[in-house]
């Protein structure tokens, strides 16, 4: 029953011992002033315990000096705390360039992921070691949150909207993947694992899965069987926007605002299209809202994403079905 | 103060408030501020025992990995029901409710306080609101966790969260309404010569209090009243699938809520101030500092509400700033505790009950402070938030803290409310075992926390079993720690020694007045003419 304890979590991300370290410094804090305190309330109770009733203790009212000691130094503490806690946030929050992107659907109570190259998983993520991934994560109900203590990242996955988080696993295992966001009767059963493969074992993995192409080659037939084609054609004729290379681009709004193509953007234009209408088109789109699962989105989102690659058509070939690679991302800006 | 003592007659032939008339109609209509009080310590006493008979069942339940001892469905009631009953039925109400009702009139001098009707009316509308509440519970119980978070509460949960939900929103009323008496009363009715920093520091913290009660509440009533129209009406506030925007609940909730933390913990503060300072008859150290750190904390803890939400996907500028302002918040209360200490140096300490009390606080409340910081660094709160962590954090903050000094508190100011004194060795010794079942619960659970075990969970990894264990089984040391005093307390009314006026040798005007005071607390106004705490000036008699 009692096979394993243990006091520590295992750090398998270059973030998980960042925050590590920053962890030490506050509990080497922590440990200093509850120390500090206890003794000196151990000592001043033993000292100045009452010896007779009558005593009278010498009436001392505070000082200034004193006062001024234990307001600054804190006031330094914290600010020390403050700047590393925020530079460790820094770089929670900031993918790097090159991270594979992996799409995530959350539903009570379970969680449902996609690789690129068309693999889908359900409460389990394989991953290579050493490979950067970020994640985009939907909820199609209530808020939870995408938890793997071992890479020290959390981040809720919001119905509505897209969230993300990302991690780049250095050490090889099966981790703990957890909902921490209380989502309903069987919170506790959303849970999953992650598994972190040399990239050769990966490699095997991936090329036993899928076998419906990539997950831009399943968004283009979606985007085919709801006939968003018609409209968003290739050759610019449409009566919508050509899509080819304008993922991570600045279109502009016939507001006159500008807004950068991402994965949000294009999830609103398909639920609710008229919010955010590009420029010299009419808001003739109607919406898919109910025509259209998380999933689905997230694969035309991939669909359109490759669709700024070169070499890639409105037409895309199909059978484009290698494992991922980094060029499959593109440049993403 | 003035030192004037009113003649001692023994306790069953003088009149005071508690014998002045017997009959349950007298109690239920009373206006008397002490009156109120004791009826606020009966129901909140009540609603403790509650929210502590769901925490066992919390803590039988997590003794094994599996769920086997409940439905996930009941233990997800289970620990709601404990939040939603401890902290809006027990820790809100408890300092301010019943010491504040009984203690603020008494220390400044006054009758009673601004608003007696008022007073009543509020203890009322907590209990409108407690009974609704209970009625959900009965009904079949709520299942959303205390925060009530969208679209969770307004759509997906069969639990009765428009039942419970109206029931809070009645009971923030008996919370504005106390604050807003206090603050009239501290204003207006202060006894001749009780300048503001003449005032001891338990009213400085209940000003302080008082402030959030009134700012704070009515956000969350309106927060409720949304929430309850969207789950009746579908109104697409806080349901992205009717148009609506979760995060924006979740501002609304903390807006109030964080600030609720300190509804709960400085008045704690206030009660430590008095202890501390009684017991090893000193001034308080740097009174200005304290009190002024009481207001700070008010106002700055209206500032962090977003530290609750690092990972709900706020932008990363808004948690730099949230992180920044929750680092501010926590330099007053490291003053307080600084203070605190320098107030022992060179004292005259007696360990009585009130005393160990104060000790303990100190000790939970610093590790429960510091831990904070883990919170704050917006780094680490990524890994902790939602962890076992932030569970341990709290419970140091709320029981290690607010439930100590309240209990403190209790006894120092037993003998005042009842006449008697309670057996001083059991105090004692109640003490030492709630201090120390208190770390043995919430300590393993920083370790869990950060092992990533996460909260709210009925089922969980084996591998975290030894921890959990650990703290089951302190749970049930501090079960026994709050079940003796109940014993001994309720005892003391019957058959402890009669209570002097002053039996700690107190200065203050709630000591200057029989125990129990009559119902008009003075027979003469008092007239104070020196500073709070001056016991090393010279001797106060124990009388």
């Amino acid at each position: 029953m009692f096979s394993s304890f243990p006091l520590f979590p295992e750090a398998a991300s270059k973030v998980a011992r960042q925050v590590d370290h920053l962890y030490f410094f506050l509990i080497a804090v922590t440990v200093f002033f509850s120390l500090l305190i206890g003794c000196l309330v151990i000592f001043f109770a033993i000292k100045y315990r009452r010896r007779s009733e009558v005593e009278l203790p010498e009436p001392i009212t505070g000082s200034i000096k004193l006062e001024t000691l234990w307001t600054a130094v804190p006031l330094v503490l914290v600010m020390v705390m403050f700047v590393w806690g925020a530079s460790v946030y820094f770089t929670i929050s900031r993918p790097p360039d090159d991270a594979m992107q992996i799409y995530v659907v959350g539903k009570q109570w379970m969680w449902k992921l996609q690789h690129p190259g068309g693999q889908r998983e359900i409460n389990e993520l394989h991953l290579a070691l050493n490979r950067a991934v970020k994640l985009t994560m939907a909820s199609e109900d209530v808020i939870h949150s995408f938890y793997v203590p071992a890479f020290r990242v959390k981040a809720d996955v919001v119905p509505g909207r897209y969230t993300s988080t990302w991690f780049k696993p250095d050490k090889v295992g099966t981790y703990h993947l957890f909902c921490a966001e209380y989502c309903g009767t069987k919170h506790s059963g959303m849970i999953g694992q992650v598994i972190v493969m040399e990239p050769a074992q990966y490699q095997i993995w991936l090329s036993g899965g899928s076998s419906e192409g990539p997950l831009s080659a399943r968004g283009e037939k979606l985007f085919q069987s709801l006939a968003c084609n018609t409209c968003h054609r290739a050759d610019g004729k449409g009566r919508g926007p050509v899509l080819a290379g304008i993922f991570g681009k600045p279109v502009s709004l016939q507001t006159g605002q500008k807004v950068i193509v991402d994965e949000a953007y294009i999830r609103e234009s398909i639920l609710n299209p008229t919010a955010k209408v590009v420029e010299g088109y009419q808001p003739v789109m109607p919406t898919f809202q109910g025509l259209i699962s998380e999933e689905g989105l997230m694969q035309i989102i991939a669909y359109i994403q490759s669709l700024g690659l070169p070499g890639a058509t409105i037409n895309a070939q199909p059978g484009d079905s290698q494992p991922v690679t980094s060029e499959r991302q593109g440049p993403r800006k | 103060m003035s030192t004037r003592t009113a003649p001692i007659v023994p306790v069953e032939t003088r009149e005071h408030y508690l014998n002045v008339d017997y009959g349950v109609k007298s109690w239920l209509l009373t206006t008397d501020h002490k009156r109120i009080a004791i009826l606020y310590l009966a129901s909140i006493t009540l609603f403790f025992f509650v929210g502590g008979f769901f925490a066992v069942l919390i803590r039988l339940e997590l003794l094994t990995p599996q769920g086997d001892l409940f439905q996930a469905e009941t233990y997800n009631k289970l620990f709601t029901m404990h939040g939603v009953m401890m902290i809006f039925f027990f820790l809100i109400p408890s300092v301010p409710a019943v010491l504040g009702n009984f203690l603020v009139p008494m220390m400044i001098g006054a009758r009673d306080l601004a608003f007696p009707r008022i007073n009543l009316l509020s203890w009322y509308v907590y209990m409108i609101g407690a009974t609704l509440t209970f009625a959900a519970v009965v009904a079949g119980g709520v299942d959303t966790g205390w925060t009530f978070y969208t679209p969770y509460s307004s759509t997906y949960s069969n639990g009765n969260v428009i039942l419970a939900g109206v029931g809070i929103f009645i009971t923030g009323f008996s919370s504005i309404l106390t604050g807003l008496n206090f603050i009239v009363t501290i204003h207006k009715m202060r006894a001749p010569g009780l300048t503001w920093f003449r005032l001891p520091l338990f009213i400085w913290a209940h000003y302080a209090t008082s402030i959030i009660m009134i700012l704070g509440t009515p956000v969350i009533a309106i927060t409720l009243v949304l929430l309850v129209l969207e789950r009746g009406f579908h109104i697409g506030i806080f349901d992205p699938a009717l148009g609506g925007d979760p995060v924006l609940f979740q501002h609304l909730f903390w807006f109030y809520s964080h600030p609720a933390v300190y509804i709960m913990i400085l008045p704690g503060m206030g009660v430590i101030s008095e202890l501390i300072s009684c017991f090893s008859r000193k001034y308080v150290f740097g009174y200005h500092f304290v009190a002024f750190s009481s207001l700070a904390i008010a106002v700055i803890s209206f500032l962090v509400w977003g530290h609750h939400m690092f990972v709900s996907s706020q932008s990363v500028y808004a948690g730099m700033i949230f992180s920044i302002l929750s680092f501010l918040v926590a330099v007053p209360s490291a003053i307080k505790v600084f203070n605190w200490t320098a107030t022992l140096y060179k004292g005259s300490i007696s360990y009585q009950a009130p005393m160990l009390y104060a000790f303990g606080f100190i000790g939970l409340f610093t590790i429960g402070g510091l831990t904070g910081m883990f919170l704050a660094a917006i780094g680490l709160d990524v890994h902790v938030h939602d962890t076992y962590f932030i569970v341990a954090h709290f419970h140091y903050i709320m029981v290690g803290g607010a439930v100590m000094a309240y209990l403190g508190g209790i006894h120092f100011w037993w003998p005042k409310m009842t006449g008697r004194m309670y057996p001083e060795g059991w105090a004692r010794f109640s003490a030492l075992v709630v201090f120390i079942g208190f770390h043995l619960t919430f300590f393993p659970q920083f370790i869990l926390g950060y092992l990533g075990m996460p909260r709210r969970y009925h089922a969980y990894p084996e591998e975290f079993q030894v921890l959990n264990v650990m703290s089951s089984a302190g749970a049930s040391i501090l079960g026994v720690g709050y079940l003796i005093p109940m014993i001994y307390l309720i005892w003391s009314l019957k058959y402890g020694p009669i209570a002097s006026a002053n039996p700690w040798g107190a200065t203050g005007l709630e000591w200057q007045t029989p125990s129990p005071p009559p119902t008009v607390n003075f027979t003469e106004t008092p007239i104070v003419t020196e500073e709070p705490y001056h016991y090393s000036i010279r001797e106060i008699k124990v009388v």
